[in-house]
């Protein structure tokens, strides 16, 4: 499995140098999207299909605009109203979408290794957009591009990560990335959220996030899936928010003034973060959106461009 | 056939003064006038036209740099993936006169797919073509308006032109293609 010739299934493959051209590239690609001519002629003629056998509004709408931004055509499918209703099979879908002649598929789907394993049984490239509790690569991908932007460069940072490690595609894919770097990799969140022996991944684990905030550049704040509530991960979203939820008061007094606030959306405000944090003068969310357009035209154009 | 300098140094200095010399003639003066370089030859052949008309006419030309990557018309045949760099133009083009510089035009291909991405930018009022060897091979009806030598190459040649500040000497060289 390698990048880009088959597509982009996790960051774990990737190695530092084909991080480094990733972003490279998507550094080069954000200008396009700030023209009056949102598009080049790239990929004009291919065709890239966006299966989202999962629900998703914002991911897809960024795989699709960065499609369109390089000229490629793109088809949506979504299982509702399709045959997915009617017990179709994940990979019989696949192959009639391939069918009809598609240059790659961008797919995200619930069961990990979904992209991996369709991606053995097709001779297209898949670019997985987040599959299960897995990987989310394009993710990691635009919050280190967002990261780099901040403060010019990735080596020498401290980057924490807070909330629910145990479940994160989010989590994972930026560990396996950031790992890469010289960076200090630290996670928050209740003891029931983190996963037993990731300080074997070099990453430093902290129960408090007062103490996590200590010195850190960027401050990755996770969604809380409130379907964890019943999983017994903890006891009421009131306590969570109350130990890991970040407000504006906790980051002033523990983070440096020049720390980041991420999110990878969507937000749940007032639980893991407070509006006035979201939307505050640390707040790089939204620059992490607008990077999300540029990273992935950067992925399409490595895996899709190019003669094979 | 081993590497053969065709110009270099003194010489090499005085073709892009001349160039400089044409640019500013064909403009019609400085006025509105935009150097694009097409990576990564073109850019450092536009700064040294700049350096020099910089110097003779106390006047600093705005400057950009164009990949012209994405608008190859060869993208989804050839086997990799041609790195991207930076477009970048520094004023508005629209109603500009675009000098669009590059070191070597060969088959015009390169030249076609910048005037297409030049077009995305803007809509400049004319645009010129600046190049440092033209080395004959046309495939498209595309011909340099300001060009510095004319050496003709076929295909097994190569064409280096060197630029002290990134190679460490000025020189245009014909050497095999390894």
């Amino acid at each position: 499995m390698s990048f880009p010739e088959r597509g982009l299934i996790g960051i774990r493959a990737l190695r530092r140098e084909d991080i480094e051209l990733i972003l490279r590239t998507a550094r080069s690609m954000k200008d396009i999207s700030k023209r009056d001519v949102k598009k080049v002629p790239a990929l004009r003629g291919k065709t890239v299909a966006n299966l989202f056998f999962e629900p998703s509004t914002r991911t897809r709408t960024s795989f699709e605009l960065a499609a369109k931004r390089l000229s490629a055509d793109v088809v949506n499918f979504s299982p509702s109203g399709s045959s997915m209703a009617k017990g179709e099979l994940m990979l019989d879908t696949v192959k009639n979408i391939l069918a009809m002649n598609v240059d790659a598929l961008v797919i995200r789907a619930k069961p990990e290794g979904a992209c991996e394993f369709i991606s053995q049984h097709v001779d297209v490239p898949v670019i997985n957009a987040g599959d299960g509790m897995h990987e989310h690569p394009t993710q990691a991908l635009l919050d280190a591009l967002t990261m780099e932007e901040q403060f010019g460069t990735l080596d020498g940072l401290k980057v924490l990560i807070v909330g629910d490690i145990l479940h994160s595609r989010v989590a994972r894919s930026n560990i396996y990335l950031l790992k890469n770097f010289d960076i200090e990799i630290r996670v928050c969140g209740p003891p029931t959220l983190i996963p037993r022996g990731i300080e074997s991944m070099g990453v430093k684990v902290f129960y408090h996030l007062q103490e996590a905030l200590e010195g850190v550049n960027v401050i990755m704040m996770l969604r809380i899936q409130m379907e964890r509530m019943q999983g017994g991960h903890f006891p009421s979203i009131h306590e969570y928010s109350k130990f890991w939820g970040l407000t504006a008061e906790i980051l002033d007094r523990h983070a440096p003034p020049d720390a980041v606030v991420m999110h990878p959306g969507p937000l749940n405000r007032g639980v893991e973060i407070t509006p006035d944090v979201a939307d505050g003068a640390r707040s790089v969310i939204l620059y992490q959106v607008e990077n999300g357009v540029a990273v992935r035209m950067a992925v399409l154009y490595l895996v899709v461009g190019g003669g094979r | 056939m081993p590497e053969k300098i065709i110009i270099q140094r003194a010489e090499f200095e005085n073709t892009l003064r001349r160039m400089a010399y044409e640019l500013v003639e064909k403009c019609g003066g400085l006025e509105n006038v935009v150097l694009v370089g097409v990576h990564r030859g073109g850019v450092w052949l536009a700064y040294r036209i700049a350096t020099i008309i910089q110097a003779e006419r106390g006047h600093e030309l705005p400057r950009g740099e164009l990949d012209i990557n994405l608008y190859r018309d060869d993208l989804s045949r050839i086997g990799y993936h041609p790195e991207i760099r930076r477009t970048e133009v520094p004023v508005p083009i629209d109603n500009a006169f675009v000098v669009l510089v590059d070191d070597v035009i060969y088959t015009g291909r390169t030249a076609r797919a910048a005037l297409d991405a030049l077009m995305d930018l803007g809509r400049p009022q004319k645009v010129l073509l600046c190049v440092m060897v033209d080395r004959g091979g046309r495939e498209l009806p595309i011909q340099p308006d300001i060009y510095g030598v004319k050496v003709p190459v076929d295909s097994t040649g190569l064409i280096e032109v060197r630029f002290r500040e990134i190679h460490g000497e000025d020189a245009v060289v014909v050497r095999p293609r390894s």
